[in-house]
């Protein structure tokens, strides 16, 4: 709706200060586009593309081309430029993707999942280039399943569950809403669980576990509650095999927020059902 | 809006180009047919109401071009549904690109590959004995006809694809394009049509196409034929891209 591929049913929105249902001309002009699927003509070259892409958004005939090669060279495929798109790589079409998202200086620019599928290096890339936009004053409104991402990159986050945005914010405001850092400990015998459970609460509030750990909890004090913690455990008879102290992460927040984990949050999988904007 | 409509023909053009199979059937298979007929069909011509042509060719050229600029119009329409699979259309559409330049732009490739057709089909009539009684005012009827007649079928595959949304219901008409030919007077004349084909062909438009097309090559000195087709294939042109506007401002609003 925001890119006025689809019209909205109902309430209002508005990007670059226009409104995306009744000015949607004027807001195509402002923005740039990579959809999920870098949708490109594999029979056109890299530089066929940028060029075609730079005449519909109405630069003019003498620019077109320098405005093309420039791109081209920004996002590296400078080399690759007179190859067919069919041949080229996930990451060499992401950023010629960008290249043409970015070829009429937009105001606002939209990227939707932008890395999902790319090798780390290739993803790295890309986040240096959205940071390198950010920093020369582009809005960046960028969609992604990767909360790691969000962290890198976003000044705000906005968290969508079931269609709503529950929890928007700073990365920093809303760790800190999570608020405190966690315990995750690693019991050298795990039979009696529910008592080490019992024990550990008294500095804290129990978090669901973690994979490969027995009890996480939310600490009162932060790492002060360290050594109590440990200390109680030790004289219940619990030996801790392993422990590992955790600042609140936008994981935390996701958790605490949607009272769900998000898919593919700790792995590459793709499909979760809410989705960090 | 003249830039983008130019620049998005161009992409059509070349990647018409660069992907044989879209452009090869259009020439390839009317060809074909238009061997066919000649070789296996040639004695129609002596039957009482056959029109007076020097050959069997000269009659059926017609025709080919006319088989081959509907194949064209099919060709474009799978080119756009596979934009519309492929994603490249939300690009077009997300970009501040005139909404009919999105059209015309397929429009134009189609005229212009009409003018390859019909150069192709007129070096093969005449390669083989044709001889264009009306004279190079004949060819430029030709030309005139066949290019706003490419135009039109060119439209209505734009049309239909952005309807369909999928290059696999496109291609379906494929078959769709020859019953439509055969119930024409194409490739035989009315005369010699039974009923209810007759009926059907004297009202369908391609019949009045096909005789403005054979009309400068048997030339009888009636402009008329050139005039109803001309017509025929203008109006087959405005409503097909008339339509296809619609249907692109629907799809839009589907979305």
């Amino acid at each position: 709706m925001l890119v006025t591929l689809l019209r909205p049913t109902g309430g209002s929105a508005r990007v670059a200060g226009f409104d995306v249902a009744s000015q949607p001309s004027q807001v195509r002009r402002r923005i740039g586009v990579a959809l999920q699927e870098a949708a490109l003509d594999p029979l056109m070259t890299g530089s066929e593309l940028v060029e075609l892409q730079a005449t519909l958004h109405g630069i003019a005939p003498r620019d077109v081309r320098g405005r093309g090669a420039e791109l081209i060279e920004r996002v590296g495929l400078s080399a690759a430029a007179g190859r067919r798109v069919g041949t080229y790589s996930g990451g060499m079409r992401r950023r010629l993707d960008l290249a043409m998202a970015l070829i009429h200086e937009p105001d606002v620019l939209f990227l939707d999942e932008p890395t999902t599928g790319l090798d780390p290096p290739s993803r790295l890339t890309l986040w240096d280039e959205v940071r390198r936009l950010r920093d020369e004053g582009t809005t960046v409104f960028l969609t992604t399943q990767y909360l790691e991402e969000a962290d890198q990159l976003a000044d705000r986050i906005g968290i969508i569950a079931a269609g709503r945005i529950v929890a928007e914010g700073t990365p920093a405001s809303l760790k800190a809403e999570v608020g405190r850092p966690h315990l995750d400990l690693v019991l050298a015998d795990r039979t009696d669980l529910e008592r080490a459970r019992e024990v550990a609460t008294r500095f804290g509030d129990h978090r669901p576990s973690t994979e490969g750990c027995h009890l996480s909890i939310a600490l009162e004090r932060g790492a002060a509650d360290i050594a109590p913690i440990l200390r109680a455990l030790d004289d219940a008879g619990f030996e801790v095999a392993e422990l590992e102290l955790k600042q609140p992460t936008l994981d935390d927040v996701f958790l605490d927020k949607t009272g769900e984990h998000l898919e593919g949050a700790a792995q590459d999988e793709p499909e979760p059902a809410p989705e960090p904007v | 809006m003249r830039a983008a409509t130019v620049a998005l023909a161009r992409r059509a053009l070349r990647n018409s180009f660069r992907k044989p199979q879209f452009l090869a059937p259009l020439v390839v298979f009317p060809t074909l047919f238009l061997a066919i007929n000649v070789g296996g069909l040639g004695a129609t011509r002596s039957l009482e109401g056959f029109p007076q042509v020097d050959g069997f060719l000269d009659y059926q050229l017609a025709s080919a071009m006319l088989q081959s600029l509907l194949l064209g119009g099919v060709s474009a329409g799978i080119a756009v549904a596979l934009d519309i699979e492929g994603g490249f259309f939300d690009r077009l559409v997300a970009s501040p690109t005139p909404r009919a330049a999105i059209v015309l732009g397929r429009v134009l490739a189609a005229a212009v590959i009409a003018v390859i057709q019909l150069v192709y089909f007129l070096i093969l009539g005449l390669a083989f004995g044709v001889s264009i009684k009306g004279g190079f005012a004949g060819v430029l009827c030709i030309f005139v006809v066949g290019i706003v007649a490419g135009t039109g079928f060119g439209a209505l595959g734009v049309l239909i694809a952005l309807r369909a949304r999928n290059a696999s219901t496109v291609q379906g008409i494929f078959p769709l394009v020859f019953v439509v030919l055969f119930i024409s007077s194409a490739f035989f004349p009315l005369e010699l049509l039974s009923s209810p084909a007759d009926v059907i062909a004297r009202y369908n438009p391609l019949s009045w196409i096909a005789d403005g097309l054979r009309e400068p090559i048997a030339f009888s000195g009636d402009l008329r034929p050139v005039l109803v087709g001309l017509l025929a294939a203008a109006a087959v042109s405005a409503a097909s891209i008339g339509f296809a506007m619609l249907a692109l401002r629907g799809r839009l609003r589907d979305a």
